[in-house]
């Protein structure tokens, strides 16, 4: 190997190790706001709050740390756009199978004897 | 016969196989556990009572094991920052972290179920259980499967390491993506059951 070359490689891991030694920041960070957002959890919990609205919030923290972990800890933030468009369709599908339990409501269901 | 694109990029996907594999996976699990969140939230909208979660389950012992889960993320993705900085022992004890850490959330739900179990409490008993053992049973059993295959890497698997160093490292990137997702999948039973 040339040492130009050498010193070529040398540099890409040297920038390559930075690189990762900022991931490991982040990580740490991302891990920190997951254990406050876990003890806001629970705080809120204890307030008693009305269904829907504890729900609500509930469903809204636990959507914030989801969105932690998929980014930073499964590095989503930075995918290709096959991973997103995958992604895509599986949401679109999560949403309408959400939804599914609304058509009993619809269809009076449970107005029903 | 040799596995095709392990470590090189695919040039129409971008992406190695195992990468576009893993997430795959992950949607259908997406899928699988949705429709269990479906099955809870219809069986809840139409009851005429539902119960807090937790008059009847243990608070702490659930927030414990979410901290211990949302750490063995952590251990899990230092693992693997390890592996990219080459420093293969250090990735070792992160994901002995990450198996023990497993281990730990699993020895607490046993407790858990046990305390049930002893009360006469058990998924016959009422809508409330069935969910809340069917949907903590399915997750349990993906946090085995996690924990096998990251005990694999450390242990028999870690040999890759020596002839293809890159490939292990996808290997583990890819294990540590259904890890994440086990512990994502957490972050939505935890305050869906106990706390609401």
């Amino acid at each position: 190997m040339s040492e130009h070359a050498a010193t070529t490689q040398h540099t890409a891991a040297d920038g390559h190790a930075v690189d990762i030694d900022k991931h490991v920041r982040i990580y740490i960070t991302v891990f920190v706001t997951l254990m406050a957002l876990t003890i806001v959890t629970v705080a809120i919990s204890r307030f008693h709050l009305p269904v829907p609205i504890a729900v609500s919030v509930a469903l809204l923290v636990a959507t914030i740390k989801g969105g932690l972990v998929a980014c930073y800890f499964m590095h989503l933030i930075s995918e290709k756009k096959l991973i997103y468009a995958v992604l895509a369709l599986t949401v679109a599908f999560f949403i309408v199978l959400m939804f599914v339990p609304l058509l009993t409501v619809h269809d009076g269901y449970w107005m029903r004897g | 016969m040799e596995i095709p694109y392990t470590v090189e990029i695919r040039r129409d996907t971008g992406l190695n196989n195992g990468k576009i594999a893993i997430w795959l996976f992950l949607a259908s699990e997406v899928m699988l556990f949705g429709a269990l969140f479906a099955s809870y939230i219809l069986i809840r909208t139409g009851s005429t009572s539902w119960p807090r979660g937790d008059t009847i389950l243990n608070v702490p012992l659930a927030t414990f094991n979410t901290i211990v889960l949302i750490s063995s993320s952590v251990t899990m993705v230092m693992a693997w920052a390890s592996l990219m900085r080459g420093r293969f022992n250090t990735f070792r004890v992160y994901m002995a972290s990450t198996v023990l850490l497993g281990g730990v959330f699993l020895v607490v739900k046993y407790f858990e179920y046990s305390h049930k179990f002893h009360d006469d409490l058990f998924p016959r008993t009422n809508n409330f259980l069935a969910i809340y053992f069917t949907l903590t049973g399915l997750h349990m059993l993906h946090v085995i499967g996690g924990m096998a295959v990251n005990a694999y890497f450390l242990g028999p698997g870690a040999k890759l390491y020596k002839t293809n160093p890159v490939w292990f490292t996808n290997r583990v990137e890819h294990s540590g993506l259904f890890w994440h997702f086990v512990d994502l999948v957490w972050i939505f039973l935890f305050p869906t059951l106990y706390l609401l």
